[in-house]
């Protein structure tokens, strides 16, 4: 029942968004809140079981807003360290690839979900595949070190720095 | 005047990157090297030039157009779908790539190389 | 205000990054290079959209650019399932 008012608000409030400035109610028509409620009750009651699995950990304001400073603070910076790191190859034709595994040691899909994509952005990174069973990631290095090479599976400071503590504190 | 020279600034950035990403996609000999070309340098590019476009929205409003809200608003939506897709879109070619056989080229080291011989193997007992 | 000629410059810099992955598509030597080339177009065709909107001044580019952005990502992971060689 939580998870029907859960997805069903979400839902709302997205519609909401979507249709501003289309009447004198506030900012929207009396016809466009009514329909909105209406769709957001149906697609509330399908996907009921879809967006929330089996708690609601997510739920928790303080894990979003540690998740606007982690998106605004280290995400960005190093994606634009990514980008002149890109640039740099682009011009140089400097490459020494490799694909290499780490083992991050997270639990939920969540957090093995966006740091994947952390690490896909980052600088001169880009995860190929998953171990399932593990959660280990399997990483394509444009920029391999050597010193790196030495333990099996790789040290996870050389590929995304302290993004598991960060993830960790926002998923888990 | 001022907010008018950071929206020039933003969308040079953007089309900056954005051909970055064009020469990159050109010059780099192999899929994955192309994928960090094709992905990060669009995306950043992107979020670039939606941030000039929310901020000429923000303008229009504040200088008494609503219609310049409704215009920020939807960018905003354009920027998530835009961060939350491309980097799954890359990780699911880079997949599909190493799967259907693709070697990088000039690697040094390819962990992944076993990992997926023994699933093939896997796959053909269970079919048995 | 922005100028209009503004916005020209940045669509024809755009098309040509549009123009330069096209020749990736067409040249690549293999799928997954042709699929990398389609998925860069798309994003740069929803970011030239969002600019279309604002040169405009019409909200509807920029629903289309959300619809496409959906859409565009469905369309990639269905050509990676396929070149993945999976069942369905």
């Amino acid at each position: 029942m939580l998870a029907f008012v859960v997805t069903t608000a979400l839902c709302f409030i997205t519609y909401l968004l979507l249709t501003t400035g289309s009447g004198t109610l506030g900012l929207w028509s009396l016809e466009e809140i009514l329909f909105g409620a209406i769709l957001s009750l149906i697609v509330g009651f399908l996907a009921r079981t879809i967006l929330v699995k089996d708690n609601f950990r997510m739920a928790n304001p303080v894990r979003w807003v540690i998740f606007m400073a982690y998106v605004i603070g280290p995400f960005f910076i190093s994606m634009a360290k990514a980008n002149i790191d890109v640039a740099y190859r682009v011009i140089t034709g400097r490459i020494n690839p490799g694909i290499v595994k780490i083992s991050p040691d997270l639990k939920t899909d969540l957090g093995i979900t966006m740091l994947a994509n952390s690490i896909t952005l980052t600088p001169g990174t880009l995860s190929v595949d998953i171990d399932e069973d593990k959660n280990d990631l399997y990483i394509h290095w444009i920029n391999v070190k050597k010193e790196a090479l030495e333990k099996k599976p790789v040290d996870c400071k050389y590929i995304c720095g302290k993004f598991p503590n960060w993830i960790r504190r926002i998923a888990e | 005047m001022i907010f008018d020279l950071i929206i020039y600034i933003l969308l040079a950035i953007g089309v900056f990157f954005n051909l970055l990403a064009g020469i990159g996609l050109l010059r780099f000999p192999d899929v994955y090297t192309r994928l960090h070309a094709g992905t990060k340098c669009t995306t950043f590019g992107s979020i670039f030039l939606v941030g000039a476009v929310i901020l000429i929205g923000l303008k229009m409003w504040y200088t008494g157009a609503t219609d310049g809200s409704v215009l920020a608003i939807h960018s905003i939506f354009v920027l998530i779908a835009i961060l939350l897709t491309n980097p799954t879109g890359a990780h699911a070619i880079a997949r599909a790539a190493h799967r259907s056989g693709v070697a990088p080229v000039r690697a040094i080291v390819d962990d992944l190389q076993n990992k997926t011989v023994k699933k093939t193997v896997k796959k053909k007992e269970a079919e048995k | 205000m922005i100028e209009f000629n503004t916005y020209l410059i940045v669509l024809i810099a755009l098309s040509l990054s549009i123009i330069m992955a096209m020749i990736r598509v067409i040249k690549g030597p293999t799928a997954p290079d042709r699929v990398v080339g389609l998925d860069t177009i798309n994003t740069i065709v929803i970011s030239s959209m969002v600019i279309f909107g604002a040169a405009f001044q019409e909200v509807i580019y920029i629903d289309v650019a959300i619809v496409y952005a959906l859409l565009s990502f469905i369309s990639t992971l269905f050509i990676a399932k396929y070149l993945e060689g999976g069942d369905f």
